[in-house]
C-alpha cells in the first residue's frame, strides 16, 4: 500500500535519472575538452564517494582503505593495459580490488570504531610503501607508464562505472541486504542475534564497494600515463570520499553524489583561483559544514522542504 | 520432551566464575523463570545459551543437538530467540523494519517479502504495539520498546525465547500486560525462559523456577516451593523483604 503510493515518485525519479545520464553522455559533443577532463575527475570522486558510502554509510564502519583499492586499480591498469583491451582491464582491476578487500575484510572487520579506521589507513600506507620498496629494490625503477587513452574515452568509461555503481547502490539499499547493513550500523550485536551473518555480509559488501574504487582507478590511470606508488596510493583518495560524503550527507544516495560533485568542483575552482590559500579555504568550509550541517547538504534541503510543507 | 539442556555450563572472566557448573533443562511448552540477586550470573547464562559469549567449559544442547560454540546468528537460526535487558533495538529504523528484518533473517529466512510483511503486521498486533508502524523505534516509550523487542525476537521464528527482564521498569498495569503476553507466547507453542525480578509476575506465570547465586544453581522447583525455600529466602527473597521494610 505504501509502495503503490510512492510508485509515481519512483518512476519520475527513474525518468529523471535517465535524462540526466543522457545529457551527461552527450556532453563531450558540445563542450570544450577542458570541461570533459574536469568532469572526468568529478565523476571519479563521485564513484569513490558513492562506493565508499555503499559500505561505510549504513554500517558506520569508517574505512580509510579507499586509496588502497584505488591504487590497486591503477596498478592493474599499468600491468595489464598493454596486453588486454581496456574494458577487460577495468573489470579485472575491479576484481583484484575486491579480492584484496575480501582478505582485508576477513582480517579486520572484527575490529570496531577507531581500531578499524586506523587499520584501514594502515593498509593503504602499507600498500604504498611496499610497492615503493618493491620497485626500488626488486625492479630497480620506480613508477610505470600506462597506455594512454583519449579524454573522451576515459570520460565515457568513468560515466559507465558511475552508472553501474549507482544502480548497484540503489538496488542494494532497497533490498533486505540494505536493511541488514543498516541494522549492523545501528546495533551489531542485535543484528547478530536475529540471525544475520554479520561477518559475511560486511566482508562481501566491503569487497563490492572496493570493486568500483578499483575500476575507477584502472580507467583513471590511462589519463595520467605515468604512475608511481605515491600517485596511485595517494592518501587523499582515502580522505576525500569520507569528507565528500559527510559534506553531502550520508543517509541517502544523493548525499555522496551531491557532496562529491560540489566538493570536486570547489577544489578545482579554489586551486585555480587561490592556489596558495585553497587548502585553508577548503578547511574552513569543511569545518563550517560539520558544525552547522551535521546531516550534510542533502539534509539541509530535506529540512527546508519539511519546514515549508 | 527436553527442548534445551545445559550440562555443567561454566563461564569464567579472568579468575572469576560468573556461571559455574550449572546443569539445567527446559521442557517443551514450559515457562521457566530464572531469578537471583544482582550479579548472580543470570544474564551471563543467557549470553552463553544464545552464543554471545563462548562457554569456558560445559555444553548446551537444543532438541538433542549440541549448540555449544555456535555463533549467535547460527543459534538464532536453530530456533532460539532472545531479548536484551538493556534494550538493543535498531532505533533509527522504523518499528515495522525492525520486525520485518528479523522475519527475513531468522529461522524463516527465504520467505517471500509479502509473507514477511504480513507476519510483521500480525506480530506487532500480537505484542500489542498499536503505534504507527513507520515510527522510528527509538521514539517509543519504554513499555513499547520492550514489546517491540519481543516482536522482533518472535519474528525470527523461534521455538524457545529468552526474555531478559521484560518487566523491569514497567508500571503495574504494564507488568500485568506483559504477564499476559508471556502466557500468550506459550499458547503460540513457544517455550519461554525468563529472567525476572518482579516476584508477583514470576510466581504467577512460571511453571518452574531456577535460582542462581554467585553463578551456582542453589534451588529449582515449582514457584510455591521456591518461595518457601530457606536458602532462597536467605540469599534473595529475604534481602528484598528487608529492602522493602
Amino acid at each position: 500500500m505504501d509502495r503503490a503510493r510512492t510508485l509515481p515518485v519512483y518512476i519520475s525519479s527513474y525518468v529523471f535519472s535517465c535524462l540526466v545520464f543522457l545529457l551527461l553522455a552527450t556532453i563531450p559533443l558540445y563542450v570544450n575538452p577542458y570541461l570533459v577532463i574536469l568532469l572526468t575527475s568529478v565523476f571519479m570522486y563521485i564513484v569513490l564517494t558513492l562506493s565508499w558510502a555503499i559500505f561505510s554509510g549504513p554500517t558506520r564502519y569508517i574505512s580509510l582503505a579507499s586509496s588502497a583499492f584505488f591504487g590497486v586499480g591503477v596498478y592493474s591498469s599499468a600491468v595489464l593495459g598493454e596486453v588486454l583491451p581496456i574494458p577487460a582491464v577495468i573489470f579485472l582491476g575491479g576484481i583484484v580490488g575486491s579480492l584484496l578487500a575480501f582478505c582485508i575484510g576477513i582480517l579486520t572487520l572484527r575490529l570496531r570504531g577507531m581500531y578499524f579506521i586506523i587499520f584501514t589507513f594502515g593498509v593503504s600506507e602499507l600498500m604504498r610503501h611496499f610497492l615503493l620498496w618493491w620497485e626500488t629494490n626488486m625492479k630497480g625503477t620506480v613508477g610505470r607508464f600506462v597506455v594512454s587513452m583519449e579524454p573522451e574515452t576515459v570520460y565515457y568509461f568513468m560515466l559507465v562505472i558511475f552508472a553501474v555503481c549507482l544502480i548497484v547502490a540503489h538496488l542494494l539499499k532497497e533490498s533486505r541486504f540494505g536493511l541488514s547493513l543498516r541494522s549492523i550500523g545501528e546495533h551489531e550485536e542485535a543484528a547478530l542475534h536475529i540471525g544475520i551473518n554479520v561477518t559475511l555480509l560486511k566482508t562481501l559488501t566491503f569487497a563490492l564497494s572496493a570493486f568500483f574504487m578499483s575500476a575507477a582507478g584502472a580507467i583513471m590511470a590511462t589519463r595520467w600515463t605515468y604512475i608511481d606508488p605515491s600517485i596511485a596510493f595517494n592518501p587523499l583518495f582515502s580522505f576525500m570520499p569520507v569528507l565528500m560524503a559527510i559534506f553531502g550527507g550520508i543517509g541517502r544516495l544523493s548525499g555522496p553524489i551531491v557532496g562529491a560533485a560540489i566538493f570536486a568542483m570547489l577544489e578545482e575552482i579554489l586551486i585555480t583561483r587561490f592556489p596558495y590559500y585553497y587548502m585553508l579555504i577548503f578547511g574552513v568550509i569543511l569545518i563550517l559544514v560539520i558544525l552547522f550541517l551535521p546531516s550534510g547538504l542533502v539534509g539541509l534541503i530535506k529540512r527546508k522542504s519539511r519546514r515549508s510543507s | 520432551m527436553q527442548l534445551l539442556e545445559g550440562r555443567k555450563v561454566t563461564k569464567t572472566f579472568g579468575g572469576l566464575a560468573a556461571v559455574f557448573g550449572v546443569n539445567f533443562h527446559i521442557d517443551q511448552g514450559e515457562i521457566v523463570g530464572l531469578i537471583g540477586p544482582n550479579g548472580a550470573g543470570k544474564t551471563t547464562l543467557f549470553n552463553l545459551i544464545s552464543g554471545a559469549y563462548p562457554m569456558t567449559s560445559g555444553g548446551a544442547f537444543f532438541k538433542g543437538e549440541e549448540i555449544t560454540g555456535l555463533k549467535p546468528n547460527q543459534i538464532c537460526r536453530c530456533g532460539i530467540a532472545r531479548t536484551f535487558q538493556l534494550i538493543k533495538l535498531f532505533s533509527e529504523m522504523t518499528v515495522f523494519e525492525n520486525v520485518l528484518l528479523a522475519c527475513l533473517s531468522g529461522r524463516l529466512r527465504g520467505i517471500k517479502r509479502s509473507d514477511a510483511e504480513r507476519r510483521t503486521e500480525e506480530l506487532l498486533q500480537f505484542v500489542g504495539l498499536s503505534v504507527e508502524p513507520t515510527t522510528p523505534a527509538g521514539e517509543l516509550t519504554l513499555a513499547n520498546q520492550k514489546r517491540l523487542e519481543v516482536a522482533r525476537g518472535l519474528a525470527t521464528g523461534p521455538e524457545l525465547i529468552l526474555l531478559d527482564e521484560l518487566m523491569a521498569g514497567l508500571n503495574s498495569s504494564e507488568v500485568t500486560q506483559s504477564m499476559e503476553l508471556v502466557k500468550r507466547i506459550r499458547e503460540r507453542g513457544i517455550t519461554v525462559f525468563m529472567i525476572e525480578h518482579v516476584m508477583k509476575a514470576i510466581m504467577s506465570v512460571c511453571d518452574r523456577i531456577m535460582v542462581l547465586d554467585h553463578g551456582v544453581k542453589i534451588a529449582e522447583g515449582v514457584p510455591k516451593a521456591i518461595s518457601t525455600d530457606k536458602k532462597v529466602i536467605e540469599v534473595y527473597l529475604g534481602d528484598q523483604h528487608h529492602a522493602e521494610g
